[in-house]
């Protein structure tokens, strides 16, 4: 008797999870992160001006943006519980039954392993390690255990995001200078106002699925100021690669000019009551206080931020990708 | 009465899902074996014109 006809008609049926398309594991590896991770992975490589094979740094990017999908697999395994309660990420593979948790798991642990071993074995150990760490960091600190603890979750584990540069960095030259880790400082420094400019308007999805955002646990008003707080910490740093051999004439003028933007918008942000109407603390008052008018400037003024602090970022690695490309000399103002 | 034709349908997706995995994780071992082999040309070749004292 083949197996077919012994099945019972709820066996037959198949599991939902025998109809997942390799795109839905794709997807568990948050190919928009794997992008961002590429262009700042590729842009360490290349502003660290030192030879290295075409295929070897081609290697070394693949290697970066594997391990950095496979430890996006880990996160969506672990934070399924968190990813069902919320809208944005609800249709995700794990949460919406196209993927079992247990696959998601395997899939990060094989490619975390053989991302780092590759990178080792074909480039070098430093970078190897450095990738390792940033798995680590990312699936077992921030995932694992800030996520759910602290308010400051986005802030320390913004690190697990921040490290591309210095990864590629040290692929080309087995080493990470002053430079790779200022780099590394812009993308940490640039996260808690793109991150938090996002929750305030998403606040009460965190808050349904119990994670400590900033606005959840000290509210909109004191999330505004620090927006503020950091927004003024990463404009002046973000100036600095001028100062230390990393950046060149064009970078100055896109750091200057977005530096000024981004620095309005945070104030714009700070200025508004963004936030407020979705937060417990003034929700009571919120009903008479924040008019809708005001409710919509201040969604507006988050949503501005959020989207320009992309636009950013990137506009400053592309300045230092093409600088380094073009072979423009980086200015070194302190010497 | 048609479940027969529905469970059809779900075993015919289920297989269509199943090659398109298989098919995928086919090339991604050929892309990994041809890696390796470029890899070890071209740290072999260094090694070759700049051998180690």
């Amino acid at each position: 008797m083949s197996k077919t006809l012994a099945m019972t008609p709820e066996t037959a049926q198949p599991d939902t999870t025998e109809t997942a398309r390799w795109q839905d594991y794709f997807q568990l590896m948050k190919p928009r992160v794997m992008s961002l991770v590429v262009f700042t992975g590729l842009t360490g490589l290349l502003a660290a001006r030192a030879p290295i094979h075409p295929v070897l740094g081609a290697i070394a990017v693949l290697c970066i943006a594997v391990g950095a999908g496979a430890s996006g697999a880990l996160n969506m395994w672990y934070d399924a519980d968190i990813d069902r309660q919320m809208r944005r990420t609800r249709g995700r593979p794990v949460p919406a039954g196209k993927v079992k948790g247990e696959e998601a798991a395997s899939l990060g642990v094989v490619l975390s392993l053989l991302s780092v071993m590759f990178l080792g074995f074909a480039i070098n150990w430093f970078a190897a390690g450095l990738l390792a760490f940033t798995i680590v960091f990312y699936a077992v600190v921030y995932t694992m255990w800030l996520k759910r603890w602290t308010a400051q979750n986005i802030v320390i584990g913004g690190l697990a995001g921040a490290l591309p540069p210095a990864i590629g960095w040290a692929a080309a030259t087995g080493s990470a200078p002053l430079n790779a880790w200022l780099m590394v400082a812009i993308i940490f420094f640039w996260t808690p106002p793109h991150f938090w400019a996002l929750s305030l308007y998403v606040t009460t999805d965190y808050a349904k699925a119990g994670v400590p955002m900033l606005p959840v646990v000290k509210g909109a008003k004191e999330t505004r100021k620090q927006i503020l707080i950091y927004s003024l910490l990463l404009v002046p740093l973000c100036l600095t690669p001028v100062l230390t051999g990393l950046g060149g004439p064009i970078y100055l003028a896109v750091a200057a000019l977005g530096g000024t933007v981004f620095l309005i918008l945070a104030w714009r942000v700070f200025a508004s009551r963004a936030g407020d109407a979705a937060d417990p603390r003034v929700a009571d008052r919120a009903l008479y206080d924040v008019t809708e008018d005001e409710k919509a400037a201040g969604s507006k003024a988050a949503r501005n931020l959020f989207a320009f602090s992309i636009l950013y970022l990137f506009a400053l690695f592309a300045a230092l990708l093409g600088e380094a490309v073009a072979g423009v000399h980086a200015l070194e103002l302190l010497k | 009465m048609n479940q027969p034709a529905d469970s059809q349908a779900a075993r015919d997706a289920a297989r269509k899902a199943r090659n398109g995995r298989n098919i995928a994780l086919g090339l991604g071992l050929v892309a990994f074996v041809v890696m390796v082999f470029v890899v070890t040309l071209v740290r072999l070749g260094a090694n070759v014109a700049h051998p180690h004292p």
